[in-house]
């Protein structure tokens, strides 16, 4: 039903505007503000092609840096927008929309819908992290954007996903070929099974340079050394002739972010990228995206279960469970008053320094629901301390709350909630 | 509180070592090996929890194994309520096995499959002949699934009709059947999502108190150790290189590695993001480990001419203090 693409959609928010009435009414509205939403976009889609990044390599990367430096200041600056981002983006419209994305799995019970009607948008040279619980459709998304769902049995719906106003659902293979490793890239959490293990480091990252540009062999290795040293591997010239068994893995990790670079891309889609490493490679590997992406203006998506790196190197965060986005906030903001009551259950479980010795840890009683078998109402609302009828009832809209603009929750009480 | 005062100790380790060889080559004459423990004391006190963290391949679960006799050391000590338990036949060795359990990470792999969870929890009972009729097993057994959280007539279902925090606490009440007074719990949450972690921390922190148990928990996440532990042990490259009471060692880590350790885990205050110190390098083959301390070629306080030289003993700061770390120039407090 409700649906609301986040940081565009702008409705009254009045906690009484927010409880339905009635069904029907929540209709008609939810279906007004989409339409407005849409057409406020096309004008903006018109002035987009002047910002997109030269994707030519020119000369060394050191002359592209100097280059980067004295160009204008037109790119947005995330960190000078913390504070009121999402309320409007600065002119330029955003990297990335996603707009109402359904991606499906046909099971043997039935069919599910793994992603349910989700919208966002990254903005450019900035980190929007994706949370949730394992089961919760995160992966699927970034798969989907990337169209790297397996069908059958997975299908995607319906939806955009506009990379630069390019619809890539709308794409040919070929096209969207083209895109992959290009213009948007993706590393996995597993560098093990990501690197193909007969062909060594050096070979995979000529191979990714060589699909998209048209160099020579000797130099595409040059430039894998160059990206070696990027990421921080010592002795590249040695490293490149390593097949990946050879290799740590923290360096895997890095190889495979070479490779996802290789093409300067302008989104990289990163999927639990530090889950399977150790704390202090996990600091190595973070650090060294965050400043990757000062370098190269990158978006980052970052997709992760860790609250932790959340607050550490998100600039906006959204919240999904059971394949909706439930809520979407800056991440100061998210951290220091969540409204949708899931998020605040998650940020309570986490154990913190324990001043009062082992207290018990606050939970979230139940389980996630099963998606094909999903409640009329509130997708959380048996879970939720509280609950009230309308829960049960009717779900809500990802809204934005009347107690701060440019938030959004799927909670009938989210001004409750950060109170 | 003083040393006098805290409880008796249950499980300790006297300079336990398991070597792993390695073999080189076809014809390799000399043998080398993988020194996964080497020469560790531990302590476990009745009732107590101590949490063991460090890096993947530090030595963390052959020493939990060991502690377990579940790999043989290759030299050293383990004494169970004053039983040396390394020199035991497995016929001897079995009462003691009763007193002493394990609860693993993967709570996917860990179940047998094929398995009912009334078997699964049975068979410890019937291995024991704790259970003496089979009205008797399936009441204790129902006893269990209810103390773990679970419902006494899901007993006759198989492991992968629940979910992995279910199962854990599958896991949970096998080991609870022979009324142990020591687990070792194996990285037990760590696959588990952050809302049921929590569940499974409470769990085993409700047992302990209930039931006296002491754990020796293991895990790479240092938050949850903080939350769980009373004493705490930081390995590097099969060795101890700081163990404090929790409070002690997360107020104030003396040894630098710990320092990096705790400096690396991300903060949850966005407002607090910091430049942190960033250890650099990967932790080194246990193969060759490097001469002297272990850990210099990373440290950032290493001292040229002793840290590359010497090993340091794991020593008390001062004395009376509980807080030992082996390092020539730890951290100030």
């Amino acid at each position: 039903m409700a649906t609301v693409a986040p940081f565009v959609t702008h409705r009254p928010a009045t906690h009484a505007a927010r409880v339905p009435q009635s069904a029907s009414s929540a209709h008609v509205r939810d279906g007004g503000t989409h339409a407005a939403a849409r057409s406020a976009d096309k004008t903006s889609t018109a002035d987009r092609n002047g910002n997109t990044l030269s994707r030519k390599y020119h000369g060394s990367p050191t002359t592209r840096r100097r280059r980067r430096g004295r160009a204008p200041a037109s790119r947005f600056d995330p960190a000078a927008t913390l504070h009121y981002y999402p309320a409007r983006m600065p002119d330029e419209a955003p990297l990335l929309r996603v707009r109402n994305l359904v991606t499906s799995f046909r099971t043997d019970a039935g069919t599910l819908r793994a992603v349910d009607d989700v919208s966002f948008v990254v903005p450019r040279a900035t980190t929007v992290a994706l949370v949730g619980e394992s089961g919760c459709g995160k992966s699927v998304t970034a798969l989907s954007l990337l169209r790297l769902i397996d069908s059958p049995p997975g299908r995607i719906e319906s939806g955009a996903v506009e990379l630069e106003g390019r619809d890539l659902l709308r794409l040919s293979e070929r096209e969207m070929r083209k895109l992959r490793g290009n213009a948007i890239s993706m590393i996995f959490q597993e560098p093990m099974t990501s690197l193909n293990p007969v062909y060594t480091a050096g070979w995979q990252i000529v191979e990714a340079i060589r699909l998209h540009q048209r160099r020579s062999r000797r130099d595409a290795r040059a430039r894998a050394i160059e990206l070696l040293q990027l990421v921080g591997i010592p002795e590249p010239e040695t490293t490149i002739d390593a097949y990946p068994h050879e290799l740590s893995g923290g360096q895997r990790q890095r190889v495979m972010i070479a490779m996802a670079l290789a093409c300067e891309p302008r989104l990289l889609v990163a999927d639990e990228p530090t889950t399977a490493l150790d704390v202090t490679i996990q600091a190595q590997i973070l650090e060294l995206l965050g400043s990757l992406q000062q370098r190269l203006a990158m978006s980052i998506l970052l997709i992760t279960h860790d609250l932790g790196v959340v607050a550490e190197n998100a600039h906006h965060v959204l919240v999904m469970y059971a394949a909706r986005i439930v809520e979407s906030a800056p991440v100061r903001a998210i951290f220091a008053r969540p409204m949708h009551p899931y998020t605040r259950g998650l940020l309570e479980s986490i154990p913190r320094a324990a001043s009062d010795g082992r207290r018990r840890l606050a939970t979230i009683e139940g389980m996630v629901p099963d998606l094909r078998a999903l409640p009329a109402g509130c997708r959380f609302a048996d879970r939720c301390p509280m609950r009230i009828d309308v829960c049960t009832r009717e779900e809500p809209p990802l809204a934005e709350t009347a107690i701060a603009t440019g938030r959004l929750a799927r909670c009938w009480r989210a001004d409750e909630v950060a109170s | 509180m003083t040393d006098a005062q805290r409880p008796r100790t249950l499980v300790a380790t006297d300079r336990i070592a398991k070597y792993f060889p390695v073999r080189a080559g076809w014809f390799a004459r000399s043998k080398r090996f993988v020194r996964a423990v080497d020469e560790v004391s531990i302590r476990v006190r009745h009732g107590e929890t101590l949490g063991l963290v460090g890096e993947s391949g530090c030595g963390k679960t052959t020493l939990g194994r060991l502690v377990l006799r579940l790999v043989e050391p290759t030299f050293g000590r383990v004494l169970f309520d004053g039983h040396e338990i390394t020199q035991l036949s497995q016929h001897r060795l079995r009462p003691l096995r009763r007193r002493m359990q394990v609860i693993f990470q993967d709570p996917y792999s860990s179940l047998n499959p094929r398995m009912t969870v009334r078997e699964i929890v049975g068979e410890a009972l019937r291995i024991h002949h704790l259970a003496k009729t089979r009205a008797d097993e399936e009441a204790r057994i129902a006893h269990l699934l209810e103390r773990v959280g679970l419902r006494a007539d899901s007993m006759d279902r198989y492991p992968h009709e629940f979910s992995g925090g279910q199962r854990q606490r599958i896991g949970i009440a096998r080991a609870l059947a022979v009324q142990p007074e020591f687990i070792v719990c194996d990285e037990p949450v760590s696959a588990l999502d952050v809302s049921i972690q929590a569940q499974i921390i409470n769990l085993l922190s409700g047992l302990q108190e209930t039931m006296g148990l002491a754990y020796l928990f293991i895990s790479h996440d240092l938050r949850v150790v903080q939350h769980v532990s009373h004493q705490v042990a930081v390995m590097y490259l099969g060795k101890i290189v700081e163990q404090a009471s929790a409070e002690s060692l997360y107020a104030q880590p003396r040894h630098p590695y710990t320092h990096a350790l705790l400096a690396a885990v991300p903060q949850l205050d966005p407002e607090r993001r910091r430049t942190r110190l960033v250890l650099a390098g990967d932790v080194p083959s246990p193969i060759d480990p490097p001469g002297g301390c272990a850990f210099h070629p990373r440290c950032p306080r290493a001292v040229k001419g002793t840290c590359d030289h010497m090993a340091p003993a794991l020593d008390e700061i001062a004395t009376g203090s509980g807080h030992k770390v082996a390092c020539w120039n730890p951290h100030p407090a």
